[in-house]
């Protein structure tokens, strides 16, 4: 067998140490009544060249390797070589959970800096070690507010990502937790007439995310000082975490009432790719205030008994292995390797970088919505500023992107669109010429934007600064 | 970019973040990557955490284009390949557990105990009454009281009896209409199989209640006794534990749930399904689903992986790799008996604990044991847990070690039994070779750091 390496002699030999006659020996205490007194009924096995041949058969099984224009929450963005390159090596991807610290510094090391980044992005104090995904770190923070607050109402914005929504409520249904829906306004952003209305002194956070799930921006630090003037916290939520890069952070304002308390989120776009829905990562920013209400792992600097700098899993009173029911969340793993994924990311993109992938986000999405306006008959009914995302209303049939049937029924045939830095010039012009001959085209042409689409590229930056992550022993 | 968006939506800069050449970033992340112990290096002897041999296989397939760029929302035509990778996994592993349907959407063991109670909650709500109580084992994983609390239940503790299994007496006294399942875990965290679950299962299903099992340990039954087959309800299956997926450093994992057919409908949509024609496609409409779990269906990565785990073994390979594993923890049992006190005398499965009762007379405590092991060049096992066994030393060496590497950890453990009789303060302070010491983790918990911050 080809992952078992102890030959027949070994058997033979261990089971003589152990003073059994045969494996099955070893077996005793599971009741006959209840043995499998035959083989499991599962594919022969397969050797190497049979499963390469089985898995290339239906990965091109799978299409949309050209460009789908599909956002919704997972997103193509150009994935550095050098992540795989990375995390390829076992000392990451074989390790486990690093308890024992000593042993697991190169890990810790990575999740601390994760930290970092996450915090600095969002402008808040403190990151976790990352959570399953957004959806659930969503959940999570809803959770975490409850405890904070003691209060059981949740206003959730309808732009929120539908999916994201409906874990909110598979968590929240059994606690008591009731939640309330946010309408948008015409411009495609929370209706903020109505959530002043909605939000009573009984709220214990409001939910918004931004860019929301129609791709707009929403005002954010206005939603948090409306919370906070009536006692209850802000939450933002971000599903396109590249966004972070250039949109001012929801944790960041010169006064305190207009930050968000809870920046909660997915961090896939920063390298981890779509994957048909996962792994990705999830990650949930804080105040230092609400630490200890945090879900989740923690990665602390502390110091050995020598004086030492070290990394160490801390705050732990807080988990399920020491409070069991009591904890503040069941969660045990996180998701690691996706955070070293974002990790090297952001190094390798720098900051330089990663303003200039946004640029070409907001700039490409804007060419694209523009070339539709102008081109064809489908409408943009959303008014409100943009990041990479848009809405179509659609006059006949749309090949790309959602259709928002599903999760908004009340916009009719509309399609939501997604265009990042990876579509070319020629693929944002061939989907506008496929949605151009869906419809009758309109006869303006209004040239936009195009010198702005100069060919994307990653920042490798030569101004190297020595700051923190590169200190070898800090 | 002005004209696009207002100056006061966007940020100023991004302080503290530097810009970096790709050679910084791989010597930084290199140099990270020695600091690792990882398997690819030696045994993991992880008890309730089966650290098997990840293949390298499964990282090649999970890699194709086809699979990293899919995107779930894509029309069903589109994704043909990928449903039917996530349909032919849920059907190895309904086989494998004797279960009637599996849903791939949770992502780690924990969130599959939170879907499985909910979908318990949900079968019992469909009947009148959610009911209030999950009876625990006091030999149980700290995620099952905590999943079965956030599931809006109270928790109740079965004790175990002298030989280390649930206490069938004590639990009969307190099965009633108000227990809404079981959580078990079997064989159980001690690895001993509960020789009474088809009475235990009997006895819930009597008053109304189901059976939840804990699948962490199944890497000690494949092919050989199956859940489904001793009365369990709902089980969830780690596949980061015996699937190989591997554990990144703490995740991703991947937790499916497999069910018996009365609880197929609350399953978390959507669900895999065929149409008439035989294609496939992901089914919304579940009127009496618990919702969704998670975004999307669940670590489509891990479901490649594991799938080509089960796939590259067949069931007699996966037969044989449960057999071995249980071959390989006896014989560290064996081994290890006469040096180190057996919790327990019932026979072990794939994992033994042993209790630090013996060396603790010289002060040596199961976490020095463990740290010293490190010196020798091995991970430590699983200490101080399952609870109910003071000092415990759990070992769980998989059936992916060959005796040699075994033999090396037997004689690293012998070796510390002397060293903590003849001297203690070696094995008391150490680790003495890697990069830092012991940890002062009280400090760190008092003034916690977690994060760099610009001078």
């Amino acid at each position: 067998m080809r992952y078992i390496p102890n030959s027949e002699t070994d058997r033979k030999q261990m089971l003589a140490e152990i003073g059994a006659d045969s494996i099955e020996r070893l077996f005793s205490d599971i009741p006959e009544n209840v043995r499998l007194r035959r083989l499991l009924n599962l594919p022969k096995a397969l050797t190497e060249p049979e499963l390469l041949d089985y898995f290339h058969a239906r990965a091109a099984e799978v299409s949309g390797r050209g460009t789908p224009f599909i956002g919704a929450g997972i997103y193509r963005h150009h994935i550095p070589i050098i992540i795989d390159a990375l995390i390829s090596r076992s000392e990451f991807y074989t390790a486990y959970t690093p308890y024992q610290a000593e042993i697991a510094q190169g890990t810790l090391q990575a999740i601390f800096e994760f930290q970092t980044y996450i915090a600095q992005l969002t402008g808040m104090d403190v990151a976790n070690a990352s959570l399953y995904d957004g959806s659930t770190g969503l959940a999570e923070a809803v959770l975490m507010a409850q405890r904070i607050s003691k209060k059981h109402k949740f206003l959730i914005a309808r732009t929120v990502h539908p999916e994201y929504r409906a874990v909110v409520d598979t968590y929240a249904k059994n606690l008591g937790i009731h939640v309330e829906l946010i309408e948008y306004a015409p411009d495609g952003r929370v209706d903020m007439d109505r959530l002043e209305r909605q939000i009573g002194q009984d709220v214990a956070a409001v939910v918004v995310q931004s860019p929301n799930f129609f791709g707009t921006i929403e005002h954010t630090h206005d939603i948090s000082e409306l919370a906070h003037s009536r006692g209850a916290l802000s939450i933002v939520n971000v599903c396109e975490a590249i966004a972070l890069g250039i949109l001012k952070p929801p944790g960041e304002d010169a006064s305190e009432h207009r930050r968000a308390d809870i920046v909660v989120g997915e961090a896939q776009s920063f390298g981890v790719p779509p994957s048909f829905g996962g792994p990705h990562v999830g990650f949930l920013a804080t105040r230092e205030r609400y630490i200890r209400q945090m879900p989740g792992r923690l990665v602390g600097l502390g110091r050995d008994y020598s004086g030492r700098p070290a990394f160490v899993l801390t705050l732990s009173t807080r988990e399920q292995h020491i409070r069991r029911e009591k904890a503040t969340s069941n969660i045990c793993t996180n998701q690691s390797l996706c955070a070293l994924m974002a990790t090297i990311y952001l190094a390798t993109v720098g900051p330089k970088g990663l303003r200039e992938i946004c640029e070409h986000n907001i700039l490409k999405a804007d060419y694209a919505a523009n070339e539709i306006r102008n081109r064809t008959r489908h409408r943009l009914i959303f008014s409100a500023p943009r990041f990479n995302e848009f809405v179509l209303k659609v006059q006949g049939q749309c090949s790309f992107g959602l259709s928002l049937s599903r999760f908004y029924p009340e916009l009719g045939n509309a399609f939501l669109l997604c265009v990042t830095e990876t579509a070319r010039r020629h693929e944002i012009d061939a989907m506008v010429q496929r949605l151009a001959i869906t419809s009758a085209p309109r006869l303006t042409c209004r040239s936009t934007s195009v010198l702005c689409l100069k060919k994307a590229r990653l920042v490798a930056a030569r101004s190297i600064c020595r700051h923190w992550t590169f200190q070898r022993n800090l | 970019m002005s004209e696009i968006l207002d100056a006061n939506l966007l940020r100023e800069d991004l302080p503290g973040m530097s810009e970096l050449s790709e050679v910084d970033v791989v010597r930084h992340f290199t140099r990270l990557s020695t600091w690792n112990y990882h398997i690819d290096l030696g045994l993991y002897p992880l008890g309730s955490c089966t650290m098997k041999y990840n293949p390298k296989i499964n990282e090649r397939i999970a890699r194709l284009q086809g699979f990293t760029l899919a995107h779930p929302y894509l029309p069903a035509a589109d994704i043909q390949g990928a449903l039917e990778i996530q349909k032919a996994l849920e059907t190895c592993l309904a086989e494998i557990s004797g279960m009637d349907a599996v849903t791939l959407q949770p992502a780690a063991g924990a969130h599959g105990e939170l879907t499985g109670i909910l979908m318990i909650r949900a079968y019992h709500e469909s009947r009148g009454h959610p009911r209030k109580k999950i009876l625990i084992p006091d030999s149980a994983h700290g995620t099952n009281p905590a999943s079965a609390a956030i599931s809006g239940y109270v928790i109740e503790t079965v004790p175990s009896n002298i030989r280390g299994t649930v206490d069938l007496g004590r639990l009969a006294a307190s099965v009633n209409e108000d227990v809404a399942a079981i959580m078990i875990t079997n064989p159980n965290t001690l690895g001993i199989f509960e020789s009474d679950i088809a009475k235990i299962s009997e006895l819930l299903h009597s008053r109304g209640a189901l059976v939840y099992m804990d699948g962490a340990n199944l890497n000690a039954m494949m092919g050989i006794t199956r859940p489904g087959d001793f009365g369990v309800d709902v089980l969830h299956i780690n596949l980061h534990k015996t699937f190989t997926t591997p554990h990144g450093g703490g995740g991703p994992g991947a937790g499916p749930v497999a069910v018996k057919k009365m609880l197929e409908p609350f399953l978390p949509y959507p669900v895999v399904a065929k149409t008439a024609e035989g294609a496939y496609f992901f089914e919304y409409e579940r009127p009496q689903s618990i919702g969704k779990i998670k975004a999307y269906n669940g670590h489509f990565g891990m479901h490649l992986r594991a799938l080509c785990y089960i796939l590259a073994n067949g069931a007699e390979g996966l037969k044989e790799a449960s057999e071995i594993a249980v071959l390989n923890a006896n014989y560290i049992r064996a081994k290890l008996k006469d040096t180190y006190a057996l919790a327990y005398e019932s026979p072990s499965l794939h994992e033994v604990v042993f209790s630090d009762r013996l060396q603790a007379r010289k002060d040596v405590h199961v976490w020095d044991i463990g740290k010293r092991l490190i010196d020798y060049g091995f991970h430590p096992p699983t200490v101080s847990f399952p609870l109910i066994v003071p000092g415990a030393i759990m070992i769980e060496p998989t059936e992916t070690e060959s005796k040699q590497e075994l033999d090396g950890f037997i004689e690293a453990m012998l070796a510390i039994a002397r060293e903590a009789d003849e001297t203690p303060e070696t094995v008391k302070t150490a680790p003495h070779t890697t990069r830092v010491g012991r940890i002062d983790e009280a400090a760190a918990a008092r003034r916690p750091v977690l994060r760099w911050k610009p001078e």
